[in-house]
């Protein structure tokens, strides 16, 4: 379980998450929606103690993430941020097996090892395994990290944005699969997502925020909804049943 | 397929191996070359003053190397080097500063380890208000640290021109040669000293260096994987202001050499992994130094400084590294 109780974090004079308190029961997938700038993406590092807070707590599993040791929280809970640059040259073998440092240190066990190899079967990396990153597509390199996140085998994954800069195919795949996180391997998910359609079909439970805050929290299909739309994103959208979920046309307006 | 597999199985740790071995044999010839080539008159002392030259620059080869690698892994950053943070300056500011002061007779008069420690000291100091400055707050920002490194050193600089303009001319004469990297008249003590201490910080960082590799991938996945990114990195700008006021207070400034070596050892081990690069950086400086003396006293029999062409060659690397990234 995550647990945020009045979590706030202040740029200078602009608060850019105020007093957030949220519970994520195990398991599942739990997107984060909203404008830009809603911060989605800070409260998500934050838990993922990629940031420090300014106020507030966050558990996972009753561990406070700003005093747990680094690698006791690294084999509970895994983040992947959106850019995911690495300055030096790796394969993607060798990046999916740095999933496994948090128990090994960097020598791999055969436990390890086939931790790696399910891992890249998971997400059909197979055949690139031995290529280097920088030789790999867009949307290649983001399963190869999302791999390496599988490989850690936590039980908690924070995933911001990961369908950015993905095609049609791509997205809907990469989406596919981590939904099969949570339902196969009954991982819990936070995920931060731009498009709304992606959680009303995937997410088990939506939660909006807007200015720092929690707008609006519930299943899709009560959140994906013209009015709250119209509240959260500032935009009237028409909002659409297709396959008994809702979907959001905001292709067509503009 | 398969090649591809072998390719990876070779990378991973075959060639790395292999490289760090030609290496180790390299530098054994390289040593015992310089150490035995036309010995004349006593042995002794001929192998005493050569043996404390190979001395010097083993340490200084192997420090200037291991700092460089260092701060490449926590900045990200391959074409930075320690001294592009000031501390070469330093020390041409301390020297001129001493000579201007009390004069250059009662600055070489000083007991060489008492002068020793002073610089060590200053530029400690130096490194110590630098990254209190910019790591007492929130603020993590390494590369406003060497941005900040940089800037002092210019002021540095300038201040050592200001100082010389007004020197004596003899003053200048006899400073300008203690501003050059000397691998000649390296003292015994200091040699010891100092390989203690380079000794104790490689012990100090041995386990930070598994942590490294993952240091390596960015800040965001080190913190992910379980690594307190924070204290790695505080530890190695501590080992890396060592290392660099140790080579620099031992011998004198050598700018381009830790950014020479350590690029090539990544080249030619082809990893980033710190099981292999301090190692293989520490003896290609090696290489370069006591290979390079040789030459250039036995073979060329030339006055050119050491120091002087690992600087024009440094430089020419330097640029082609960064055209090289400008050009991805």
């Amino acid at each position: 379980m995550i647990e945020l109780r009045g979590v706030t974090k202040r740029y200078g004079p602009n608060t850019v998450v105020d007093g957030v308190s949220l519970t994520v029961p195990g398991g599942g997938v739990t997107a984060l929606i909203g404008p830009n700038g809603a911060g989605k993406s800070t409260l998500l590092s934050m838990i993922g103690r990629l940031l420090p807070l300014d106020g507030g707590e966050i558990r996972v599993d009753g561990l406070d993430v700003s005093r747990t040791a680094g690698d006791v929280l690294a084999r509970k809970l895994s983040i992947l941020r959106q850019e995911n640059q690495v300055a030096v040259r790796l394969t993607v073998k060798e990046l999916v097996e740095f999933g496994r440092f948090p128990y090994s240190r960097g020598r791999l066990t055969t436990e390890d090892g086939r931790h790696v190899e399910e891992a890249i079967e998971f997400l059909e990396l197979a055949e690139f395994a031995a290529r280097p990153l920088n030789r790999l597509s867009g949307g290649q390199r983001q399963r190869a990290f999302i791999a390496m996140v599988l490989c850690q085998d936590t039980d908690y994954v924070l995933l911001d944005e990961p369908l950015n800069n993905l095609d049609m195919r791509h997205a809907s795949q990469t989406m596919g699969l981590i939904r099969r996180f949570a339902t196969e391997l009954n991982k819990t998910i936070v995920i931060v997502l731009h498009d709304v359609n992606f959680a009303s079909y995937h997410a088990d439970r939506v939660v909006a925020m807007k200015d720092g805050s929690i707008v609006a929290d519930g299943a899709p299909g009560e959140i994906i909804t013209a009015p709250w739309m119209a509240e959260i994103f500032d935009l009237e959208v028409p909002v659409h049943s297709y396959a008994d979920r809702p979907v959001a046309a905001y292709f067509a307006i503009g | 397929m398969l090649v591809d597999r072998w390719r990876t199985a070779l990378a991973a740790s075959g060639r790395p191996v292999t490289v760090l071995v030609l290496l180790g044999i390299l530098l054994a010839m390289v040593t015992v070359l310089f150490m035995t080539y036309d010995l004349k008159g006593s042995l002794d002392f001929a192998l005493e003053l050569r043996g404390r030259k190979v001395g010097g620059m083993l340490l200084v080869g192997f420090a200037v190397a291991y700092a460089s690698v260092l701060l490449h892994t926590i900045t990200n950053n391959r074409i930075l080097t320690p001294s592009l943070m000031g501390f070469d300056a330093l020390f041409v500011l301390i020297q001129t500063a001493a000579a201007f002061f009390f004069g250059t007779l009662a600055f070489l008069s000083l007991d060489v380890r008492l002068r020793f420690g002073i610089e060590v000291g200053i530029m400690l100091a130096f490194a110590a208000v630098l990254y209190r400055l910019l790591f007492g707050g929130e603020n993590r920002d390494l590369f406003l640290l060497v941005l900040a490194g940089i800037i002092t050193g210019t002021v540095f600089t300038s201040l050592t021109a200001l100082i010389m303009r007004v020197l004596d001319p003899n003053e200048f004469m006899t400073l300008q040669d203690l501003l050059f990297a000397n691998f000649s008249t390296v003292n015994r003590d200091l040699l010891l000293v100092s390989a203690a201490a380079v000794v104790a910080i490689v012990l100090a960082t041995r386990p930070l260096l598994a942590q490294l590799d993952a240091v390596a991938l960015g800040r965001e996945h080190a913190i992910n994987l379980g690594v307190d990114h924070r204290a790695v990195v505080r530890r190695c700008l501590a080992a890396i202001a060592v290392l660099v006021s140790v080579s620099t207070a031992l011998v004198g400034p050598v700018a381009f050499l830790g950014l020479l070596v350590s690029n090539m050892a990544y080249q030619l081990t082809g990893t980033f992994r710190h099981r292999y690069t301090p190692a293989a950086a520490g003896m290609i400086a090696a290489i370069a130094l006591i290979g390079g003396q040789f030459l250039l006293q036995e073979v060329f029999a030339s006055v050119v400084r050491l120091s002087v062409i690992i600087s024009f060659i440094g430089g020419i690397y330097f640029i082609l590294l960064l055209l090289r990234e400008a050009g991805r």
